[in-house]
This record gives C-alpha cells, structure tokens and sequence, in this order.
C-alpha cells in the first residue's frame, strides 16, 4: 500500500497514531495536579515536537544514508525562516507562500552551500560546511540587518505592505498567520474530567506535513536512489570504480534535506512569526547532529525520538524551580524534604544543561544505536518473554 | 606601518592560543583517532586552575571591623587571608598576587590526572565507536563539565590578574625608531606569546627526540604495525592524552589574566580551534601551529579600520571564508595527510 | 489564545469537583464567555517570571528571579512588606492581588529571542500566565513583547537598555521600567564634561548589534553637542573573546576618550583588555586617556574586577541610594539572600509591583484595563523618585544615576559609587524623538 513495505506501513501507522493523538498522549496528568509540571501537550511544545522532527528527518537523509556530517544545517533553517517572515511582511499572512518560499530559498542555499562543500569529504566537509552556516549567522547578526533585524530578530510589524492581504486588523492588531482564513493560533480545549487536552491548528498542520515528510523519507530510504546513497556511506571509492559518480547523488542528498531543514523553518515562522539569527548558529546546527546520533542516525524514526527528546529536556526540565520541587515533597518531614530538594536542585531549573548533558553521555555509552536501540532491546526482551512462554524463537531482525 | 606591526603582534598573540588548542586536539585526533568535543572545556578547566589557585591562597576567616559599616548597617566583616596570618602581611598578598603563575605549578598535575581518567573511564571505549558517537559523547562531556564549573563558581566572569610586576604594556615603538606610545603592547601578552612559543616547541621536542616520542609518531602514521611490534600502544596513547590535557590547560591558566574566565569560555574557543585544527590539515602538528597563527593574524588584520571601511563585516567572517578557501584550494588543508578523517 | 479556549483553571476546579463522579466529558469550550486571555477565575493568579538561567547572563537572571519571588512574598502578605509601605499607591495590602493568592512560573531564556519566545508560550498556553516579566538583553525584550501583545497578555520588560523597546518596536501591552541608551547620554554627558573638560576627542567601540548602535547614536549626540568630537567609531563582533586588535589602534588615532558600547561579557572582556594595553596610564593630546563605559551593571563590575575603579558610567538604580523605597528593599533583599540587590533585580522587583498595583486601581486582570491604569501613571517611593510611566510610548521617567568604579570596595558588592543622581527632568525627551522614531504602539490586545 501506498508504495511500502508491511513492516513500513506498520511503522507508518504508528508514528500517524502518535503524531494524531498526541494532545492526548502528552498530556497524561490532570492539568493542576503536582505532576501536571511533566505535560508536554501544549500547543507550542507539540509544534516544536514536529517542526524539530522535520529538520532531522532531513537530516537523516544526508547524514544517515550517505555518512557526510553536515555542521551547518542550521544556515537553512534559518535561511527558511527569514524567507517566510518576509512573504508575511510583503505578500499576505497565509502559510503557503511562506512554506513554499522557503523551501525554495533553503534548496537554493542547499545547491551552492553543497556544489562547493561536497568536493570533499569527511571531516573536511564538516568544517566547509560549518563555515558557511557561521559566516551566514555573523552576518545576520550584524552586517545584514536590513535584511534580518539582526539581535532582535525579524518580526512582522503593523507597518509591512501586504499586499494580498490587510496591514492592520480593523482593531489595530497585527494580522495572524493562516492557512485560508484558518488561524494557526486557534485551539479548542476538551475536558474530560480533571484532564485539559488542547487541539491547535497549528499543530495539526505541522503534524501532517511532517506526516507528509515522513513518507517521503521512508520512501527515500526504500528507493533505488536511496540505495545508491548507502553506497556512497559504505565505499565511495568502489562505487567510483563501477563506473559511478557519487557527486550527483550526495548532491541530491544534500539539497533535500536541505529543503526539509527550510521546509521546518518555515512552519516554524509560521507558527510563530519571528526569525532570530541563532537559528542559524552553530549551537543550533550541532543540536540537529545531536538529535539524529541521539536518536539513532540511519533509521526513519530515530531522529525524531531524538528531536522531541531535546526539546522536551529544554522546555520542561528548564522550568522546574525550588517552589515545584518543594510542592512535590512536601509530605516527608521538614530536614529531609529540603535534603531532597537540595539534591535534584542541581538538576532542574537553570541546571538542565546539566541533566541533558548527562544523557547524552548516559545515552550512547549504553545504548550505541541511540534511543532507537533502547527501544529495540526493551521490544526483544519482551519478546524472548514471549517466547519462551510459548516456545517459538524470538525474531532478531532489527527493526528499523 | 605602526598600525601593521600591531596587528602583527596582536596576531601572533591570537594565534598563540589558536595554536595551543589546536596543538592539543590534533594530538589527540592524530593519535587516537578520537574527534574530542571536551578539548575546549578542557582549556577552560586550566583557566579555572588559576582561579581555584587565587580562591585558595585567598582563603579568608573574618575580622569585625566596628568602624565601617556593611549595606545592611550591621559592624563591616573583613577577610583576611590565612596566609598574611602565616607569611605576614607583605609577603602574603605577594603570594596572592603571582597565584597565576603559581597555578602552572599547580595545574599540570591537576590537568594530567583529569586527562588520564578521562581517557581511561570514558574515551578508551570510544576509540572503535563511530566518530558520530564521540562527538555525542564528548559534547555530553563538555556541558557536564562546564555546567559543574558553572555551579561552582557562577556564570559571572571572575577576574584574575597577573601579576602587578606585568601590568603595563612595552613600547615597542621606541625601539624601532617611531614616536612613543605608537606600538605599544602589553607585558602579560608578550609572556602569553613567549609562554606557547616554549610549549610547542617541548611537545614538539618531546615527539622528536625521545624514544617515547618516537613511538607514538609512529602509531600515528600506523598504529596496527606498532601493536603488531609488540609495543603497548594504549598505555602510551594515555599519556598522550594526559599531555594533551595538560597542554590545553596550561593555555587556559596563561589565558585567564588576558579575559576573565568563565564557564563558556571553552565553548567559544571549541568551534574555532576545531576551524584551526582542519585548516592545519588532520593529523599535522605543524599544521596545526601554522593554521593557528595565520588565522590569528588574518583576524586580526581584518578588524583594522581601514579593511572593515572596505568590507564592512569582513572581521566577522575572515576566519571562515580563509577556511573555505584553503580547504577548496589544498583538500586536505596546509599540512593534511591523506586518509585521515576523509571518511 | 483564540476565541474558544474559554475555559480556565477555575472552570477546570469546579468541573473537577462536580463531575469527579459522573466523569462527565466532552466541554468543547464555546467562545463567549472569556473576558479575555488567562483571566484568572480560581482564588490565584499565576505570573510567568522568564528570565535567563543559563548563558552568559545567567547571574544576573538568578538576581532577577529572586527579586520576583521576594515581591511574590510581598504581594502575598510575607516577609517584612518591602516596598509596598513605601509606595505612593496604597492599594496594596499583602492580601494578594485583588484577593487572588499570587502563583509563578519560571522559564529560561537563554538571552535568545527563539528559546525566550518559546518560555513565554509556555507560560502562556499551559500555565495561564496572565502577565510575563524578565529577560537581561534587548533582543529578548522586545521579541517577547511581541509575543505578549500578539498573545493579549502584559509584558513588563526586565533590563532592556536598547532605545528600540519603546521606540520603534513599542507595543501597546509592553512596558519598560528600565531606563534606556538615549537616558544613558542625557545624564552621562554633562557629567563627562565636567570631569574630563569639553574638548575631548572620543573613540567608540561599538557592539554590533541593535543595542550598541542606538547606544553609540546617543551618546555620540550627547557628548558632540557638549563640544566633544568623535574620532572613530568602529563596530566589533559580539562575543569577539579577545578585543586586542579593536584596542590596539586607539591611543595612536588621536583620540584622547575610549567609549565602550559594551554589555555584559563584551564590556568585561574589552574593558579589562583596555586597561591591559595601559590606555588608562598614557597622555594623549596632552591629556590623561580616559575611558567610559555608558551602561554600567554591578555584576559586569565583578566581572572586570581592579580594571572597573575609577571608570565613569550610567546605572538604573544602585542600592547605596538613600531614599526610603530603596533602604526598604536593601533591607528586605539583605535580609532574605545576605546581599544587596543589583539594579536587575530591582527593575524586575518594582515591575512586578507596579503591575500588581495596576491590577488593583483597575479592578481587572484585563490587559487593557491594567495598561490604561499604567499609562501616565505617576508614582513615588520605588527608588529613583517620582516617576512617570509615560502614556505615549510606556518609558518610565526618573532619576538616572552616573556612578564610577569605587577605587576602596569594602565588599564585593560595594564596587560602585554614585557620582551624581540626574534629575528626570534632564533625561526627558519628546516620544516623537528621531531616536525613537518609527513604530507605534498600535491597539492594546487582550486576547478576547
């Protein structure tokens, strides 16, 4: 069906679950409960859950199939943003011309960025391509201001032209970003009991282009084309002596997930519409690396375990304070309750750099193929389970 | 001309730290094969050696001073140092004054044991891992170690003087015949210069004229004909990583008086020296120097008034577009050797 | 943040409490009801404190973080009061606000406008915050400023110096305690003037961003139209680390004035590279070289340690002042963290203040009721002297003060002095003022 593999399909349907219902499944504790802090499931997060999600499956196509470690993937990122705040500066508030834009704009910087820095390999393409990201960044930052508001970052103003669509609202606000009249900021909220689900729009556009991108991915992997890249990660020398160029193809490689990376930043600017240079820093290209490796590099679903991983630790564990600790323990007695919450102190709040640090480390010395393999083995140990209570032999094949 | 020899200086003195980092890392890529995202924090650590060292020496109990008054109103405190009760006032503040060049003393050991539990608690199990791996690794590494600085000592930079006997500057103006104050440099970033020019050349020295030297010179054009010679090749490779620590600190505790130390600072450095190391070329120490320097003095050359007239923003960029050119002119850059981390 | 997510926390509590049993579902909220966004229907209301935890800034966020939670206390009827027995308006009585019990959330910017933007909506969207205060840079400023006005919630900006936060990126529900760059010149200049004569040649070095350029515009204005003339003014890269090359040309370019358009790590790392390089011990144009810092901070200070003493500079607010608002909250922060309070936390202290008070003459957590009760609002007894939170652009006036590095700290908190407290008048300028020029506030939003 739809081109793939049962085992795909299985996978698919999977990810299309969780990416459906996850209003439901982040938000597992009652809103006002002392667990609640743990909820993800707010409009924002989610978005970023998908968005982040987008740029390393991208990024997974280049690094995961053909092994070049792009350190600058962050340059189209924010190439895509800037692109698509300025359709919502000159054309009109709608996310289709931003989106499409923006790809646009991240594939052309894709083709030069990678023409040049694919002639050479390795680690040397690495640096060539971290050069670029950060030369763009400085120069976003300060030179080219005009352009991208430098510091502040570009943002739409009641001033900007729009010429499809209005300047101003009619009681003097800033027109919101939608998709044919749809805000993307709209968002009911259900109530079952205790528990607050919210369903945003933008969410659920994010979720299906990323739904969208997924398929993509996996039909990428699985294609001819695909194969021809794990070629090139394997030896590029024999393809070479088969008669092969490898460049087109790592082109190729290149220029997609460069559109991906575009393609997110723009659904970024149009969830939020601001783009601020750090997008395009090398802390921000390094933090796609970290999520594919995290996650697993060169499985379909790695990345974006590895992506709503990051993101979780970054806006959950960063807004844990003294106060919700001391709310959590507040039933042991007096001396030990402040022992405990001296000890996780260092942990939260301003400390999660801290925690995220220690996972990553914790992370790839007991689980070599990322989150992807902690899943794995907790499916296998399941499974030997299984097997022995009704003696068939547990299948090894990796999933994928 | 007077503009240029101080870019001249101000390059070399750059250059020096580039070099130093860098100088370290590609010991460690080109001995065991290990891409080390912890180097900058590393630097770092060094630097808060000396910090450590000046808290130490610092190290105060309280004398109520009924005549001055604290912001709350309350009798004033005043430290006083342990070691003006021990070596009387004089020579106690004296001590307290050189703590920066006391920290040498003080780090080498320090860094060598921090750099060998490194290698044998964590990098040893990554040397068959994929390079992924040990960027994920080490970059966890890193931001363990600085967040541990961090809530020891704060975000806040910390000031570190050197000595009073090298504030001031020399004019070297006078010397070459222009007006005085014309190039004038200060004493602490001649020593800084002086400092790394000794330090690359005893590793340097160290590489080639010692047997141990030789060894890991030779495990690094070919470490499996050095193991299959019987030489035990990973005990050797842990010195080196203990001496590459060491190298990377010494830069941080000569660095700390230049700009107070804080705990990104080995972050801010870490992109950089890894440009540096690259352009060098993979595994080629000179390389490594050569890269350091040219890129400090291009940096430095390009931040004058009359370039950035020219190309507004060209210092922003200089290190990176000289990056791109170099490495699209030399694949494998200055000094590089073939098949070192091409794939 | 639309129309329908009527429901709130109250909502929530009542339908807790009379369906736990029943577990009757499915309220797909209908949208008349709400008054406008997070209204706080339950007896607390939740304020969301952003403030930058990690990065370079991130003492001074801790500094800021315990200034809201001891006005938290205050508000809430703890502690010794602080300033709320100071305050002209005595609508405050400890009772929370409007009898709500006063609830936060914290979050980190991490000094970038993505990260901070992404805290506030957080705050926003899960926690009902109804108001967001905080953040250590212009850039975070004014990008969640944008946020609030385009969520219908009040900003009350922490340390934003940048002209920009009420000139051309001013907001309608944004509002500024801080003093700014243009205030900075104002008090800086005659001072300047006075001690180092009129006739001076001034080199800048300018931070390349934002911030730096419309800090360079005003104090260039400032000093050229006391007689000063700019020699230079050259643009350096943020976080540059090492201003070695931007220093080294100084003393030879006939500039007898170093101005450093620094903050933060910059202003710490090119000031102590400054002194390093002798400027301050040479003669030029047959005077002592001198040295300037325009925006001064305490942490910044501590940061360039020896090389501070003697250097001329603006601050908001110090805690040596002497007026009763400032003795109150040195005595209630001393008390309660064993040091006195930097100019951030001060800022963020008297905002949050100043918002709760706001509240409470308007009788609504309404966004456009609580402004309309800021606009224009005159007060007293929060340090710095009567103040007016101007209704045409949301800058509040009051005193500035030019203060230099002490040269006998008695602590390391003792590092400043005050050279002279500015008065407002001198500081005031017209909201159409060309530095200011090119935004609008545009409509208050509130989100309904």
């Amino acid at each position: 069906m739809l081109g793939l593999g049962k085992k795909d399909i299985t996978l698919f349907a999977v990810v299309a679950v969780l990416a459906l219902f996850a209003p439901f499944i982040l938000n597992p504790f009652p809103a006002g409960s002392s667990l609640a802090q743990f909820n993800a499931g707010y409009p924002d997060l989610m978005q970023r859950f998908v968005i982040f999600g987008i740029f390393a499956i991208g990024f997974n196509i280049l690094f995961g199939l053909t092994g070049y470690l792009s350190f600058g993937h962050a340059a189209f990122l924010g190439a895509g943003s800037y692109s698509a705040v300025w359709m919502f500066k000159l054309l009109s508030m709608n996310v289709i011309p931003a989106i499409l834009l923006s790809m646009i704009v991240a594939g052309l910087f894709a083709v030069v960025i990678g023409y040049v820095s694919l002639r050479r390999s390795g680690i040397y393409f690495s640096i060539l391509t971290l050069a670029f990201a950060q030369m763009s960044y400085n120069l976003a930052y300060s030179v080219l201001t005009p352009i991208t508001n430098g510091e502040t970052g570009l943002q739409v103003t009641l001033d900007d032209p729009r010429v499809l669509g209005q300047t101003a609202t009619a009681d003097g606000g800033i027109p919101v970003t939608n998709l044919f009249g749809l805000e993307m900021r709209h968002f009911t909220t259900l109530e079952l009991g205790p528990w607050q689900f919210q369903f945003s729009v933008g969410y659920y556009l994010c979720a299906i282009i990323m739904l969208i991108s997924f398929y993509l991915a996996i039909r990428i992997f699985r294609s001819p084309f695909g194969m021809m890249l794990r070629a090139v990660k394997s030896n590029q020398q024999r393809m070479f002596y088969t008669g092969l160029n490898a460049r087109p193809y790592t082109l190729a490689a290149f220029v997609i997930s460069g559109m991906y990376a575009g393609l997110a930043g723009g659904l970024m600017a149009s969830m939020d519409p601001l783009a601020g240079a750090e997008r395009m820093q090398w802390t921000a290209s390094g933090e796609v690396v970290l999520m594919t490796i995290l996650g697993g590099a060169g499985t379909l679903i790695g990345p974006v375990l590895g992506a709503g991983f990051i993101k979780y630790f970054e806006n959950i564990f960063s807004k844990i304070n003294d106060q919700i600790l001391h709310g959590w323990v507040a039933w042991l007695p007096d001396g030990l309750e402040d022992l405990v919450v001296a000890l996780i102190h260092p942990f939260v709040g301003k400390g999660w750099h801290l925690t995220l640090g220690l996972m990553f480390m914790l992370i790839v010395i007991f689980l070599p193929g990322g989150l992807v393999e902690g899943g794995q083995r907790i499916a296998r140990s399941l499974r030997r389970r299984k097997s022995t209570d009704d003696g068939k032999s547990a299948s090894t094949e990796p999933a994928e | 001309m007077d503009a240029v020899i101080l870019q001249i200086l101000n390059g070399l003195d750059k250059g020096s730290a580039y070099a130093l980092i860098a100088l370290g890392l590609t010991l460690i890529f080109g001995t065991l094969g290990v891409v080390n995202f912890a180097h900058g924090a590393l630097f770092m650590i060094g630097a808060f050696c000396a910090v450590t060292l000046n808290r130490l020496l610092s190290l105060s109990h309280q004398v109520v001073d009924e005549t001055q008054k604290d912001f709350l109103g309350n009798p004033l405190k005043v430290d006083v140092p342990y070691v003006n009760d021990i070596f009387g006032e004089a020579t106690g503040s004296a001590i307290i004054d050189w703590s920066v060049p006391l920290a040498i003393l003080f780090s080498i050991p320090v860094m060598i044991l921090i750099g060998v539990i490194m290698e044998r608690g964590l990098i040893k199990h990554f040397y068959r891992r994929p390079h992924a791996d040990q960027i994920l690794v080490t970059f966890g590494l890193a931001i363990v170690l600085q967040e541990i600085i961090k809530q020891i000592y704060g975000a806040n930079p910390i000031p570190t003087p050197a000595p009073d006997a090298f504030t001031g500057s020399f004019d070297f103006g006078v010397l070459l015949g222009f007006d005085p104050n014309a190039v004038i440099y200060p004493y602490w970033r001649l020593i800084y210069f002086a400092f790394a020019a000794v330090i690359i050349g005893a590793v340097f020295a160290f590489l080639q004229f010692t047997t141990f030297g030789m060894v890991v010179r030779a495990g690094m054009a070919d470490r499996e004909t050095v193991g299959l010679l019987g030489i035990n090749i990973d005990r050797k490779f842990t010195i080196m990583f203990g001496l590459a620590a060491a190298v990377a600190g010494l830069a941080g505790v000569m660095y700390a008086p230049i700009n107070s130390p804080n705990y990104h600072m080995g972050m801010d450095f870490l992109v950089l020296s890894f440009v540096v190391v690259v352009v060098g070329g993979m595994g080629s120490l000179p390389g490594a120097v050569a890269a350091g320097f040219l890129l400090g003095v291009l940096e430095s050359f390009a931040s004058m008034n009359e370039v950035k007239a020219i190309l507004p923003g060209i210092d922003q960029i200089i290190i990176y577009l000289v990056a791109i050119i170099i490495l699209l002119t030399r694949p494998r850059g200055l000094m590089g050797r073939k098949g070192v981390m091409e794939d | 943040m639309s129309k329908s997510n009527v429901t709130r926390r109250g909502v929530l509590r009542t339908g807790a409490v009379a369906g736990a049993g029943v577990a009757l579902p499915t309220i797909f909220t209908a949208s008349s009801a709400r008054a406008f966004t997070n209204e706080p229907t339950g007896d607390t209301v939740t304020l969301g404190f952003n403030v930058p935890q990690t990065g370079a800034y991130a003492d001074e966020g801790a500094d800021e973080l315990r200034a809201y939670e001891l006005a938290v206390e205050h508000l809430n009827g703890g502690g010794d009061g602080g300033m709320l027995s100071t305050f002209s308006s005595q609508v405050l009585d400890g009772s929370g606000i409007m009898g709500k019990k006063v609830e936060y959330v914290t979050g980190d910017t991490q000094t970038k406008s993505d990260a901070a933007r992404a805290s506030a909506k957080s705050m926003i969207e899960k926690d009902r915050a109804v108001m967001i205060t905080g953040g250590s840079s212009s850039g975070v400023a004014i990008a969640v400023q944008g946020l609030c006005q385009e969520a219908g919630v009040i900003f009350m900006a922490g340390l934003t110096h940048s002209n920009d936060t009420t000139g051309k990126d001013k907001k309608a529900n944004g509002f500024r305690h801080f003093f700014n760059a243009y205030m900075s010149g104002a008090a800086l200049a005659p001072v300047l003037a006075k001690e180092y004569g009129e006739d001076r040649k001034a080199y800048h070095l300018t931070a390349d961003y934002t911030w730096g350029w419309t800090q360079e515009e005003s104090i260039k204005a400032a000093t050229e139209s006391l007689g000063w003339e700019t020699v230079e003014t050259v643009k350096t890269p943020v976080g540059a680390g090492d201003f070695s090359s931007y220093i080294a040309p100084v003393l030879n370019s006939g500039a007898d004035i170093l101005v450093l358009n620094h903050y933060g790590g910059d202003m710490v790392n090119s000031l102590t590279n400054a002194v390093q390089f002798g400027l301050r011990e040479k003669q030029a144009n047959g005077k002592n070289f001198e040295i300037v810092v325009p925006l001064f901070s305490r942490l910044m200070a501590r940061g360039a340690g020896e090389s501070i003493k003697g250097i001329l500079g603006s601050t908001n607010w110090h805690w040596s002042l002497q007026d009763e608002g400032s003795k109150a909250f040195v005595q209630s922060f001393g008390t309660k963290y064993g040091f006195p309070p930097s100019q951030a936390a001060h800022t963020c202290y008297v905002q949050t203040l100043l918002y709760a008070d706001a509240v409470q003459r308007a009788g609504s957590f309404d966004p456009c009721a609580v402004a309309e009760a800021l606009e224009g609002y005159e007060f007293d007894g929060l340090g710095n002297g009567p103040t007016l939170y101007r209704a045409e652009d949301h800058q509040c006036f009051k005193d500035v003060l030019v203060v230099r590095g002490k040269e006998n700290p008695t602590s390391e908190f003792d590092l400043l002095e005050v050279v002279e407290i500015t008065p407002r008048s001198q500081v005031e300028y017209a909201p159409d003022h060309p530095m200011f020029s090119g935004g609008s506030l545009g409509s208050c939003n509130s989100g309904a």
